[in-house]
């Protein structure tokens, strides 16, 4: 090794803090950005749960919430796994109608259990592509419960793409919810399609 | 006598337990008993239909929350149990939750009428639950196999061995005489059912409504154990939005 090279080798060493130092290239996302969506969509809920009302009425409510702040496309590819490479484009687009439905009925009954209570938003982190949002739900006479929600702009604007409650991720349990449909229906499809179907 | 002889058993069976499994972050659903499990599963379910659900009904208020009755009886097993969450934060070298705990089980034994009520949740000292099986993680056991256990449900086997500690490392054992002391380990699972009453609707969702009932039960319990225990979140490199093909969708 030559004196300069060594010398270049032992300034680019010394140059190495400063770069870490120097302002990265713009996250895709900001975690002020996300937090922001979160804080709207958390109030909206927040409006939703102290109104309260009938089970159709809260279920309706979280429709359109989860239709205007969530990822929809994301959740339904993400649920469908592997499958999804063998369906046609049809398929695809029937599934993603019938999950939509499916899905916000089943968690808009939970959301029911939510009412009384307040949704809080604490901070929020970048992680890899995305951003995580954590929140917590404070239920009257009982212990506060963590929710996160994983932010992206994947589709050019920010959307929740996954909600974990208490560590427990909706994308997880439903890919595991509808890869057992699958299963059951011997990878059918369009069966699993009718079937999400009936559960609505 | 035979108490006794038990006791060391089960302390040579659990540090056997710890010895053997090393620490690792566990990402994956280990479940070699799967077959076992799922007769149990179904097992379960029969109970949750024939026993829980019923019961639900006299004792739910009507309106999805617990009744009067029930709140009652799950805050006093809660407080009567809430020293052996304190040993378990103790022998974790968690001042914080000790302290917390004990402010708990203080505020809730004298305002709170012998634990009857729960005033400290009200003011902002909710429980912060803690069991041997936590206490073996802080120590290093691994997580183990996936179990479910009869009446109690998702297990794994490091908890299942935590389970049968925590039996006995309720301290108001010394302190209360004969035959109320046997109560004490009840405690626990009296908190545990009133809890299992008190979820029984989302419980049943879950039982009811899935297609694969033990495989939802299986994973909701992992994530949310691995949670509490501080593990990572659900598989990050596996929920990468740009890296799905959402095309049609």
């Amino acid at each position: 090794m030559s004196l300069i090279s060594r010398r270049s080798f032992v300034s680019a060493l010394a140059a190495l803090p400063v770069l870490s130092m120097l302002p990265r290239p713009a996250l895709a996302l900001s975690p002020p950005a996300a937090e922001s969506l979160v804080d709207k969509a958390v109030a909206e809920i927040n409006q939703a749960i102290a109104a309260g009302g009938s089970e159709a009425a809260i279920i309706d409510r979280f429709v359109r919430i989860f239709a205007r702040y969530a990822d929809e496309s994301y959740i339904a590819a993400y649920a469908m796994g592997p499958a999804a490479r063998q369906a046609s484009a049809a398929q695809r687009q029937a599934f993603s109608q019938a999950f939509r439905s499916y899905i916000t009925a089943k968690y808009g009954r939970r959301f029911r259990e939510f009412v009384g209570g307040t949704v809080t938003v604490s901070r929020s982190k970048a992680v890899k592509t995305w951003v995580e949002v954590y929140a917590q739900v404070n239920l009257p006479g009982e212990a506060p419960f963590a929710v996160t929600f994983y932010v992206s702009d994947r589709t050019g604007q920010p959307l929740f793409f996954n909600i974990a409650v208490e560590g427990v991720s909706m994308l997880l349990q439903e890919r595991e919810e509808i890869g057992a449909m699958l299963d059951q229906n011997r990878g059918n499809i369009d069966a699993v399609i009718a079937q999400l179907r009936q559960a609505t | 006598m035979p108490d006794r002889l038990f006791r060391r058993l089960l302390l040579v069976s659990v540090l056997f337990v710890a010895a053997c499994a090393a620490p690792e972050v566990t990402q994956t659903i280990n479940d070699p008993y799967e077959e076992q499990n799922r007769a149990v599963h179904e097992f379960n379910k029969q109970v949750t239909r024939t026993v829980l659900k019923p019961l639900t009904a006299g004792a739910g208020s009507g309106d999805g929350k617990p009744g009067f009755v029930l709140k009652t009886v799950g805050n006093f097993a809660g407080n009567v149990d809430t020293p052996r969450m304190i040993v378990n934060d103790i022998l974790q070298a968690n001042p914080e939750d000790a302290a917390h705990n004990t402010v708990r089980f203080l505020i809730n034994t004298t305002f709170g009428i012998a634990g009857l009520f729960d005033p400290a949740t009200a003011w902002g000292l909710p429980e912060r639950p803690s069991d041997f099986g936590e206490t073996l993680h802080v120590w290093g056991a691994a997580e183990g196999a996936y179990v479910e256990l009869p009446i109690k449900g998702p297990s794994t086997s490091r908890d299942t061995a935590g389970m049968f500690v925590d039996f006995f490392l309720n301290p108001l054992s010394t302190v209360v005489p004969a035959p109320e002391r046997y109560a004490i380990p009840a405690s626990n699972i009296v908190a545990d059912m009133t809890s299992l009453v008190e979820y029984s609707d989302s419980i049943s969702e879950v039982l009811d409504s899935s297609a694969d009932s033990y495989a939802q039960a299986r994973l909701l319990y992992l994530q949310n154990r691995r949670f509490q225990l501080g593990q990572s979140g659900p598989a990050e490199e596996e929920i990468d939005p740009f890296a799905l093909d959402t095309e049609g969708f």
